[in-house]
Order: structure tokens, then sequence, then C-alpha cells
């Protein structure tokens, strides 16, 4: 048996452990750069503020009735989830950290002896009384099946937060009552296509010969079918993936028009991403580079992207500038109120695989003791900047409602009378 | 270029011989005598610290814990994994608010500052509570 661990309303949840005063009141967080609405708790959910809303929206509703904001607190909830996942890991041999806020566990073997659900239920209490997270647990064969059956907790909003699906009746009603569009893996765009086929709940789906919606869908949608139907296509992954690709992307404080300055932000991003790269011990030979206006203003929408392959894969923060300053003059235009920009590096190879270059001499020396210091310097809160970069000059993040780092920082440690 | 099969050699004839290879470097100088005898330093938080991920850190405002060796701005250590026993010092959330008091199950339920100037806080069923964790040692530091 699977069970997927779901923090409820993590982010959210975060910024109340330390601030008691917050327990019933709504709470919403804010994305970088306070745009968009990224996570409620269920008082902010009963007010209609809707996941991905922009802020500036329901700001004034949502005050008005008495609800708090805050800003993203990355660092927060980095460790908060960091806690989370290490007592998961305590508790079964096998699991998956799915994302900032998700698990998968094996439970055969540890569940015979005491059930599923009990297991759940210590699983559940452990992880909320040592962390302070509520959470949601379901159960199922499957990891799709696990999938809805915590859709059915948070649909019905089950006191106890833990659901098994483990026989044939329990798991045709669930599948039965969850909307194709609900299910793990199938986006808006394919239930359009699956309702063509009068296709609209898992139970729809499940119902189909496999061999027909491998050849008329694709393979991971056949897997999901066979999975709905209790049949294990998916393993849990309990080696992380290396990742393929790293983006950084931000909205802006104030609208930018001018190049320069666009310049220097880019610049600073590229920094960020770099960095990220370096640390994930890769390196990348693809660059690339988008720069937008806002979707919500009256002007045209104005979309500027460009790639950029080097000649050998890189990890030196001068080599991506070097590409990326080239690109940009190109994609830029005057008349635009730029609010958004974005780097993303990818097609990575190990870095201590990379071949060496034919020419060297043709390559900026690679001078990975620089990069290192940098990294370091910047690690310890001594930053320090290639010359182009934006260093502090222009800040593009703008987080007003941010929380203190309660859990990280020794001038931040919640305060108690 | 022309090449002429001259037949096979014979390895087995030559056993291999085997040259030990020692990878650390050898130090010219005379050896420390406590090499054979290092530990590791001693650690603060293997000391303190019996459950990390379930331990945060708070800091103490106020006096009201003065008796117990409690000072404004001390460090607490707090374990949320420990359960909570008559006696024990707790961190707790009441009416909205974060405390450090010591817990009392008998002959009721309250908390209790260690200064006399503060008043216990009687705990009914109907009350908003919560124990957060156990105080497992403070930090006071002097200089």
């Amino acid at each position: 048996m699977i069970a997927l661990v779901d923090c409820d309303s993590f982010y959210a949840s975060c910024e109340r452990i330390f601030r008691p005063d917050l327990a019933h009141k709504p709470v919403v967080v804010l994305s970088n750069n306070d745009g968009c609405v990224i996570a409620r708790s269920k008082e902010a959910k009963a007010l209609d503020i809707n996941m991905g809303v922009p802020w500036f929206k329901v700001k004034k509703r949502y005050l008005a009735k008495g609800g708090v904001v805050f800003s993203s607190n990355f660092t927060l909830y980095g460790d908060i989830s960091r806690r989370v996942m290490a007592v998961l890991k305590m508790m079964s041999p096998r699991t998956e950290i799915y994302s900032i806020d998700e698990a998968f566990l094996e439970l055969s073997g540890i569940s015979k002896h005491i059930g599923c659900e009990k297991m759940g239920i210590t699983i559940k209490s452990t992880i909320n009384k040592w962390t302070k997270i509520p959470v949601r647990i379901g159960i199922g064969p499957t990891k799709t099946l696990a999938k809805v059956a915590s859709y059915q907790i948070k649909k019905y909003n089950l006191p106890s937060r833990v659901l098994v699906l483990n026989d044939k009746h329990s798991i045709e009603k669930a599948l039965k009552e969850t909307p194709i569009i609900k299910v793990w893996g199938v986006g808006s765009r394919l239930a359009k296509r699956l309702a063509v086929e009068n296709v609209e709940t898992a139970w729809d789906l499940s119902r189909l010969p496999p061999e027909y919606i491998k050849q008329k869908f694709s393979v991971v949608l056949e897997r999901t079918l066979r999975e709905l139907n209790g049949e294990q296509c998916l393993e849990i992954e309990d080696i992380q993936p290396t990742k393929k690709q790293i983006m950084v992307s931000r909205s802006f404080a104030h609208k930018v028009n001018d190049l320069s300055t666009l310049h220097a932000i880019i610049n600073d991003f590229v920094a960020r991403a770099a960095e990220k790269l370096r640390s994930e011990q890769q390196k990348c030979s693809s660059v690339s580079v988008f720069i937008r206006n806002s979707y919500f203003r009256k002007e045209e929408y104005e979309y500027g992207f460009n790639n950029f392959i080097l000649p050998y894969p890189s990890d030196d923060t001068r080599d991506f500038l070097k590409v990326v300053n080239k690109m940009l003059p190109l994609m830029y235009k005057s008349n635009v109120q730029y609010s958004k920009a974005g780097v993303m590096l990818s097609s990575f190879s190990d870095s201590s695989t990379v071949q060496d270059v034919v020419f060297p001499e043709l390559h900026q020396k690679c001078n990975s003791a620089l990069m290192k210091t940098m990294d370091k310097l910047n690690y310890y809160g001594y930053p320090v900047y290639l010359a182009s970069q934006n260093a502090g000059r222009f800040n593009p993040i703008q987080r007003k409602m941010v929380s203190p780092k309660y859990t990280t920082n020794w001038n931040d440690l919640p305060l108690v009378r | 270029m022309k090449l002429k099969y001259l037949g096979t050699m014979l390895t087995d004839d030559y056993p291999p011989f085997e040259i030990p290879y020692f990878q650390d470097m050898v130090a010219a100088g005379f050896p420390s005598p406590a090499s054979d005898f290092m530990e590791n330093p001693i650690d603060l938080n293997q000391y303190l610290v019996k459950n990390g991920v379930a331990t945060f850190l708070f800091r103490v405002s106020g006096t009201s814990m003065i008796e117990a060796l409690i000072d404004d701005g001390s460090l607490l250590l707090v374990d949320c994994s420990m359960q909570a026993i008559h006696n024990s010092i707790v961190v707790a959330k009441i009416h909205g608010d974060l405390v450090c008091r010591r817990l009392c199950l008998r002959p009721k339920y309250c908390l209790i500052a260690e200064n006399k100037e503060y008043q216990p806080i009687y705990l009914d069923p109907d009350m908003e509570f919560e124990i957060m964790g156990v105080v497992t040692a403070v930090i006071h530091q002097f200089a």
C-alpha cells in the first residue's frame, strides 16, 4: 500500500506555527514579489479567495474582512518542509519527496501488523505534534489511488484526515466521485479531449480498454488508467532524480523600461541561476531568457524569448552573462513597460563527467576557484557581485509583508513571555 | 606497414608483482603521538538536542520564570516530540500568546509562573490551549 502525505495549506500553516493569534483567522501567502495568492488557509478559502488570483484584485475585500496576508518566506517553508520530510523518513523505509509539501510513502510491511488506517493516523499525529503542520493522508494500492484518496479527504473535509481505499467497493465509490480533472496527471487540455470520449470521472476512464487509451492518447494515460484499477505502474522513487533545468524568474516591483536597468536585473537572475547550477554540481549548455509586460494591463501583451546553445557545457556565470547580454538587446523594445523576466538554464551534464574542450584557449579560462569563492562568500552573508549585476542598486523583489525567519536566523527567534 | 604474427606470449610465467600503494602522504617529521588517540571535539548539539527535527528555539522576553533560572533574553530549547508531564516546563499557546510556564496537573490543571508577581493561569476544558513542547534546556549567555 502507498500513502500520499499532503500538508494542508502548507505555507499558511507554516506562518501559523509561531503565531497562535492567527489560529482561526484567514491567512494568505503571496508569490514572490507579492503578485498573486499562492496559499490560503481554509478560512481564506471560505472568503472566496481563489488560488492564483492577483493580489491587487482581492486586497481590499480581503483585508476588510480581517484577513491576514504574508509575503512568501521560503526560508521558513523550506526549513519546516525539511523537518516534515525527515519525520516521514523515520516512519517508512521508502519515501519519495514529491514537492515541498507532499510525499509518497511505502506502507507495505509496516502496516501489515497494525493496519493502514492506524499507521496513517500515527503518521498524521506525529507530524502534527513534532512539526505543528496539519496533514492529510490518502492511502491506496497505487500512487494514483492514494492521490484520489487525498482528494476525497479534501473534498469531504474528513475530520480524521486519513482515508484508506483498499476494497473494490470503496475504490469504485471514490472514482465515481472524482472528476477526471482531479486525477493525478490529467490537465485541463487532456480533460477536454477526454470529455469528447464521454469521460467525466475517474471511474469512466478506468472502464475504458487500456490498449485503446494507449493508442488514442498516450502511454502515460494508459498507466494512469491501470493505476486507477489498482495495478501498480509507478514506483516510489526514493532516489531523487537530478534536476533537468533551473529557472529564475520574478515580477518586478516597478515597471522597467530602460535597457540598462533590465540588463542589471537579468544579470542578477543569471548569477542566481548559475549559483544554483553549481550547487547541483551540474554544467549546462543551453541558456534562455524571456522578458514580458503585464497580462493585467491595458497595453498589448509583449513577450520576448531567446535561447542560446553554448559550444561547451559550463557552470561559469561569466559564460552565461556573455550570451545573455548578446540576446537581450535583440528582444528589447523601447516602448514596452516590462514587468517580469526570467532566465532558464537547461541541457545539463554532470560537471565531473564533462569532456575537456579541444581548444581550451577559445574557452574562457575555466576559473572554477573564482566561482567557488564567490558562492562561499555569498553563502556566508558577504555578498559579492560581478560588475554588471544589479548589486542591490535596484531590488526587483518586493516582499513587504514577510514574516521572520523563525527557525534559521538567531535574530528572528520567536519570543515567549 | 606490414604486420607479422610472432606468436602468443605466456603471461602466466610472470606472475604480477604487487607493490603496495599508500594514498596518504607521509610526513617527514616526527608523527604526532596523539594521532591514535584523537576523538571528535565536544559537540553541544549532541549534548543539548535529542530530536533535532522536533526541536525549536525560542527567546525569552520577561522574567515570569526567573526562579527556574530562566531570565529575560535566555534561549530555550523546546522539544515538541516529548510528552509534557506534571511539573514539566513547557511552551504553550494560550489566548493567542506564546508563554513559558510550569505545567501542573495536580490538584488542578494550571500553568504556573516561577515569579511571585505572576498569577497562575487555570486551564478549563473550553479554553483554547495547546502545549507546543517541553523546555529541555535553557541557555543564558553572560559574555
